[in-house]
């Protein structure tokens, strides 16, 4: 028998029969979950469905995270709808403060080997535990809430090696973007990316979840990382020791594309307006791009170690006069371990403002909606045009170290500029 | 059934940010309004000036983005016929059956903008009434045809009392 891609097997699992590549299943569902963008068409279409009782309201979940805290009656009248719903039915409400369903799931919820789906399409970024994680919509997710499964076809799957050695100064993101310029952003359209070799095998979660955050920008279905002793530790210091599964595909799986890079050669990368398979290696971008905002945070880049890297280039620095540097913690848990460590005070003492957890400026509700013509360089996902709340301005898609050293320079700059406080 | 209406062409990688934008998040509970601004930050005359049965004509990798589910209703409630593209992004495809948007892919290369068109939904027909050329349209399947069928997702449950597409 051939063997199986990581997919193929997790599906398997939840269908209760084997399923290969281009087959369609019905699958349980471990963890479904909304947040207040998608969440209240969730709330209307359960009622248009008669549905009153979730399958099991402790893997259901509700995120206060795009407008948080409201800046609008409007949403804030959405929320209250969110709010009643969790009390009514039992679901799991993460209230503003909380942090990204993104990171709060992988920091609290999901477990390798599960099936996860979210109304948020970039709910794959829990593929870094070697989670089937994939976003949909919100009646999908309703229909999950309601009886705990879901209806999939089951990917086909491209494998991506990562060789060699991260230099100084480029970052798992860098690879993401450099990636999805390669494929572009339809070229692995539903196909599950599933990620390998020593140099991808060797990140940290927080690295892993910038690349499988990222997967969807490529139009794929899934990120999968297979599972080893960093995830094992991850989980163990998340009080989730005993969910530690060791997961990963069989040697003789089949794969439709097999995408080979030596990570070695790669430079800082960046998406340049308004598609993110528009990329470009920052010192290849000739004349100077002249920023007037620097946003770090998202569920892609909105970590600790995000947020380290950057005070790295900020300390002991100022950012650059006529330029705005956020900061933006992805969760509670950053937020504070960014404060106890002096990182976030770096932020501050450079001349930033670090916001509240939450998706921030990215989604273009609040906490730094761009001006007509301006430019913002930005560690987030995407930089489709009106997608910082403003049609008439572009975004630069970054690493944290990118941003950085942007906001200190006032220009769009290469952060090994910064190699030495980077190697510290 | 048969729609026929012009052609609203749009190029590669219309996202859900140009259909539903991020600075109108606040309008997602008033469906209505969100409506108004259908697709506006690609084409602004698009939302007052499209007429029921119209078609949304995009090019590579439609609907990227996002998975607000808004963005495939709001073009619904503009009376939109059904979407044509090269390809769609897999969420908002997804979307699309499950909100009743008739989404076709054909080769719309064949298709210009103000062309007069003729679509046989059943069939996967797009015939170019303008130019004279016919495209088809791959049919779906099985689970998603099933769906559709059911007239969407939500009533699909009503009638079956669970996710049934075996």
């Amino acid at each position: 028998m051939v063997g199986q891609t990581l997919a193929e097997k997790i599906l398997s699992e939840h269908a209760g029969h084997e399923v290969r590549a281009g087959e369609f299943a019905i699958v349980r569902v471990d963890f479904a979950y909304v947040q207040d963008g998608t969440g209240p068409l969730t709330v209307r279409r359960l009622q248009a469905m008669g549905i009153e009782r979730l399958f099991d309201p402790s893997r259901c979940a509700v995120f206060l995270d795009h407008a948080s805290p409201s800046p609008r009656l409007e949403l804030s009248n959405d929320h209250k709808l969110l709010r009643e719903f969790c009390e009514r039915t039992g679901a799991i409400l993460s209230e503003i403060g909380g942090g990204i369903s993104h990171t709060v799931a992988a920091e609290s919820f999901v477990n390798p080997g599960d099936v996860v789906v979210g109304a948020d399409s970039h709910t794959c970024t829990t593929g870094a535990l070697g989670a089937f994680a994939t976003g949909m919509g919100s009646t999908d997710v309703a229909v999950a809430f309601a009886f705990g499964k879901t209806w999939m076809r089951a990917p086909e799957a491209f494998r991506v090696v990562g060789r060699g050695r991260f230099p100084t100064g480029v970052y798992s993101k860098d690879f993401m973007l450099h990636f999805i310029g390669t494929v572009e952003a339809d070229g692995a359209t539903y196909k599950s990316l599933e990620f390998d070799g020593e140099a991808l095998r060797g990140l940290s979660i927080a690295g892993r979840l910038a690349i499988s955050n990222m997967a969807v920008e490529a139009g794929a279905k899934v990120g999968l990382f297979p599972t080893d002793e960093v995830t094992r530790a991850y989980l163990a210091a998340h009080d989730r020791a005993g969910r530690f599964r060791a997961l990963d595909a069989d040697p003789d799986a089949t794969y439709e594309r097999v995408f080979e890079f030596d990570v070695g050669t790669l430079r800082p990368m960046v998406s340049k307006p308004h598609f993110v398979d528009n990329v470009s290696a920052v010192e290849d971008i000739g004349e100077p791009v002249k920023v007037h905002q620097v946003f770090i945070g998202t569920s892609t880049n909105g970590r600790l170690e995000d947020f380290q890297i950057a005070a790295k280039i900020l300390k002991g620095r100022r950012i650059a006069p006529g330029l705005r540097l956020i900061a933006t913690p992805a969760s509670r848990e950053v937020h504070i371990e960014g404060m106890r460590d002096g990182t976030f005070q770096a932020f501050v003492e450079a001349g930033g403002v670090v916001t509240g957890p939450g998706c921030g400026a990215c989604v273009g509700v609040h906490e730094g909606v761009l001006a007509d013509g301006e430019v913002c360089v930005a560690t987030q996902n995407r930089n489709f045009k009106g997608r910082m709340g403003n049609p008439r301005a572009s975004i630069y898609l970054a690493s944290p170290a990118t941003a950085a050293a942007t906001a200190v320079r006032g220009i769009l700059t290469d952060p090994r500029e910064f190699e030495k406080d980077l190697r510290s | 059934m048969e729609i026929q209406g012009k052609a609203w062409t749009f190029g590669d990688g219309i996202s859900t940010d140009h259909i539903a934008p991020g600075r109108l998040f606040h309008l997602r509970s008033n469906l209505p309004e969100l409506a108004k601004h259908c697709l506006e930050d690609a084409r602004p005359e698009f939302a007052s000036s499209v007429k029921p049965g119209d078609f949304v004509v995009g090019g590579r990798n439609f609907g990227q983005g996002s998975s607000r589910e808004h963005a495939p209703i709001i073009i619904k409630m503009c009376g939109v016929g059904a979407v044509l593209a090269k390809s769609f992004a897999r969420i908002f495809f997804r979307n699309c059956v499950n909100v009743g948007l008739p989404a076709l892919i054909v080769d719309t290369d064949a298709i210009h903008d103000g062309d007069e068109l003729r679509v046989d939904l059943a069939a996967g027909i797009v015939e170019n009434v303008t130019t004279g050329a016919r495209l088809k349209a791959p049919s779906l399947p099985p689970a998603m045809r099933r769906i559709i069928e059911d007239g969407g997702l939500v009533e699909h449950v009503k009638k079956h009392g669970t996710l049934k597409i075996d």
